[in-house]
């Protein structure tokens, strides 16, 4: 069924020449940075954060390089690539991110410009996917599909891409600095859990405006992000954000790296003084030269084009027919695939976290192959998730059956989206060189455990989360099960804590009790999913359950045994 | 230790006066702002050329009051990784309209010298046997900006333009 032309791709903004030709500059700059800390030039201090703006991180066995995918949205064209390079460049597969992005783990360092150059020719980079600047924008997974969606966040987020690229003021900031933005009712961005957590609404004639959440986030000292604004109007966004960033920028600590994110300068200032200063800051800046014109807004709009929608019924027949007759395409349906705004699609996600595999890791096999299943059914387009899985935006419920069939032929028609198998992990001691223990195992026991499709359909959404160490890149504590891999005598041991909460209702978790053992782990999972089926009623998710029999009666059981 | 301007080594006509050292009175002399504060009056009469240099904590407005005093304000960098000075600069410029020479001093690298003079910085103090080449070179790697900065007059739109066309 070729139903779109190639090349047609909806959602992605398409490159000019100007936006190439900074690509390449940026490629050629870091290439010269590579031969002058090979001639001894630059120190290694000094090429440290400029390798790591490139994208190039040293973790324990050899380079990673980690590559942007703006907000998470990217063409067929562009998945091939990726495909091509983990063939050539890595052990033949990659590993999506939970900032929406893609990373290969053996990197030659020499290599590293030869990449960035096939990228390019890709309109891609791996630009600010690291180091203390603003990194890549994140959003909204369904962005521009989603049926409860108010605002098309991609917009602002190429904005705000587009903005801080390079920025002249804001590339050494204190820390790093992580912005998500969301336009739509349910929060499925961690909003509050980011150094900017940006919630997009309209108001009551119908303008675009924003709301902030500043100093949110995770790692040693867990924060939720604070409310600072109600609304920015959309001509303010930009002037908006350079005011926090500049309070940032002048007040951040710089004496510690633990206390050096925004959440520290906000707790440590009280909300209401940080507020006054962005307030301040904001009345200055707000005039003609920070005005964000509604004309550029709409050319930026443009360049993401707009699926061209067939007008479809509501119902399928086909659809409801496969449904009928294949139980197994009827329970990954109800799992894996969300409600469309356009009448006769639907929004698929790909799972990449079959029974007993690595959370986010995709061979380049199966890169091609969802290459073309976008190409063939969603507009040429693919998105990735920040719980590591894979998104086919625009299906038609006619094509739905085709597209899962092929998908299961691959080892990737898992049915496990936001079930207990859908679990993030982060490299830990596998890869990490600051990990207390693996997390990448113990993710693998816990979804072989838990294998039974029928089994996980039943016990409904709850997200695990694991982070082999504190600085939680597994946002183990916002996970409604949170697992936190910590160091006893020299031994693995993880710490579990439940009633975690990544949307805008944002909670971190409360821990359970001692550290236990990876075994112990796997069966204390299992004690927990065993109290929350005997007592929940009707309807209750993990997290009402908890809330309302409190902590008490799974402490007991997980611990019964010690 | 060599003075880059406009990607070149430049003769630096001013001279750095350590706290407790005198002050000439006859060229252009750079001091630390604290011995500005402890000192003020005793610079009241001065003919020549004055500027100061402030640690990379003493913000913008902490000078602000005194700006018309100077003729050069020598902004710090005690590590090329501490970016407040690049906020500090900006506001100097934008906020209080300073019009004199910003100069940055300390620990600073040829990657961040596009960074310098789009926040408003005019010279940059390297260290003594810094490769000129690399000063020139970072002016003209990238040629696309996104953000309205000091180094254009009229910022054709706020996102995305091209140097000087
Ligand atoms: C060798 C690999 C890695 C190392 C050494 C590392 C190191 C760190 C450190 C030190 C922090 C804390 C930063 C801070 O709070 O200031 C952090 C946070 C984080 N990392 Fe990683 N990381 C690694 C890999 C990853 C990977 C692969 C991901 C994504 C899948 C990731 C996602 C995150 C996230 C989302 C945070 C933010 C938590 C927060 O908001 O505080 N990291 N990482
Ligand atoms: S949470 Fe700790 S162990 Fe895991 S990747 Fe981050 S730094 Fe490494």
């Amino acid at each position: 069924m070729n139903h779109i032309a190639p090349g047609a791709q909806a959602g992605v903004y398409r490159y000019d020449e100007i936006d190439r030709q900074f690509v390449a500059e940026r490629v050629e700059q870091f290439r010269a940075q590579v031969a002058r800390r090979l001639s001894g030039e630059l120190t290694e201090e000094e090429f440290k954060p400029l390798r790591l703006m490139n994208g190039l991180y040293l973790q324990l066995h050899a380079y990673m390089l980690r590559i942007a995918v703006p907000y998470g949205v990217m063409t067929s064209k562009q998945l091939r690539k990726l495909a091509e390079i983990g063939r050539k460049y890595d052990k033949g597969y990659g590993h999506f991110t939970t900032r929406q992005n893609l990373q290969f783990n053996w990197i030659k360092l020499e290599e590293t410009p030869e990449i960035l150059n096939e990228l390019a020719e890709v309109d891609m980079h791996a630009l600010q996917t690291s180091g203390n600047c603003v990194r890549n924008v994140t959003t909204d997974q369904f962005v521009g599909a989603a049926r409860d969606e108010i605002v098309d966040g991609r917009v602002y987020a190429e904005i705000l891409r587009q903005w801080t690229t390079l920025h002249p003021e804001f590339t050494y900031l204190p820390r790093k600095f992580k912005i998500a933005i969301m336009g739509a009712e349910s929060d499925r961005a961690a909003l509050r859990t980011h150094d900017v957590g940006v919630l997009a609404k309209r108001n009551e004639a119908g303008e675009p405006g924003f709301t902030f959440y500043v100093g949110g986030g995770l790692g040693r000292s867990p924060f939720v992000g604070k409310l600072i604004r109600e609304w920015v109007a959309e001509e303010d966004f930009v002037a908006y954000l350079e005011a926090v960033l500049r309070v940032y920028n002048q007040y951040g600590r710089r004496d510690n790296i633990y206390k050096a994110r925004i959440k520290i300068l906000v707790h440590e200032l009280g909300q209401e003084k940080f507020t006054a200063e962005v307030e301040e800051e904001f009345a200055r800046l707000r005039g003609p030269k920070y005005r964000l014109d509604p004309e550029l807004v709409a050319e930026i709009r443009k360049r993401f084009g707009a699926p061209a929608f067939e007008t479809l019924p509501t119902v399928s027949d086909s659809f409801e027919k496969a449904k009928a007759q294949n139980a197994a395409f009827a329970r990954w349906v109800g799992v894996n695939v969300a409600e469309h705004k356009a009448p006769g699609y639907a929004i698929a996600t790909i799972s990449l976290k079959p029974a007993g595999g690595i959370p986010g890791d995709a061979t380049s096999e199966q890169m091609e192959l969802v290459a073309d299943l976008a190409e063939r059914y969603s507009f040429g387009e693919i998105r990735v998730s920040h719980a590591q899985n894979l998104v086919l935006a625009h299906v038609r419920q006619d094509d739905l059956f085709t597209v899962w069939q092929a998908l299961e032929a691959n080892g990737l028609g898992t049915p496990n989206a936001g079930l207990i198998g859908d679990i993030i992990a982060c490299p830990g001691l596998d890869y990490c060189a600051l990990a207390n223990a693996r997390s990448i195992p113990l993710a693998q026991d816990i979804s072989a455990r838990f294998a039974d499709p029928v089994r996980q359909q039943a016990i409904g959404e709850l997200g695990i989360k694991i982070s082999g160490c504190i600085n939680a890149c597994g946002h183990h504590h916002v996970g409604h099960i949170g697992i936190l891999g910590v160091d006893k005598k020299g031994e693995e041991f993880y710490q579990i804590t439940v009633g975690g909460d990544p949307t805008l209702t944002t909670a971190i978790g409360d821990i359970l009790g001692p550290a236990i053992t990876a075994d112990e782990t796997v069966d204390a999972i299992e004690a927990i999913v065993e109290v929350y089926l005997a007592t929940r009623s009707d309807g209750e998710r993990f997290l009402d359950t908890l809330k309302r029999i409190g902590h008490g009666p799974f402490k007991e059981r997980v611990y019964a045994a010690h | 230790m060599p003075l880059i301007k406009d990607g070149r080594i430049v003769e630096d006509g001013w001279t750095t006066v350590a706290d407790g050292e005198a002050v000439p009175a006859d060229r252009p002399a750079i001091i630390s702002f604290e011995r500005w504060q402890a000192e003020r009056d005793g610079f009241a009469g001065r003919n020549a050329a004055l500027g100061v240099r402030v640690k990379s904590g003493t913000l913008a407005p902490a000078i602000a009051a005194d700006l018309d005093r100077f003729a050069l304000i020598a902004v710090e960098f005690p590590k090329f990784r501490d970016g407040r000075g690049f906020s500090t600069a900006r506001e100097l410029r934008e906020r209080y309209g300073y019009r004199g020479e910003i100069r940055a001093v300390g620990h600073v690298i040829p990657d961040q010298y596009r960074f310098l003079v789009r926040t408003g910085f005019t010279s940059v103090e390297a260290p003594e046997c810094t490769n000129e080449a690399s000063w020139a070179h970072a002016l003209t790697e990238i040629t696309v900006a996104f953000q309205p900065s000091l180094d254009e007059t009229q910022p054709v739109s706020l996102l995305r333009r091209r140097y000087g066309a």
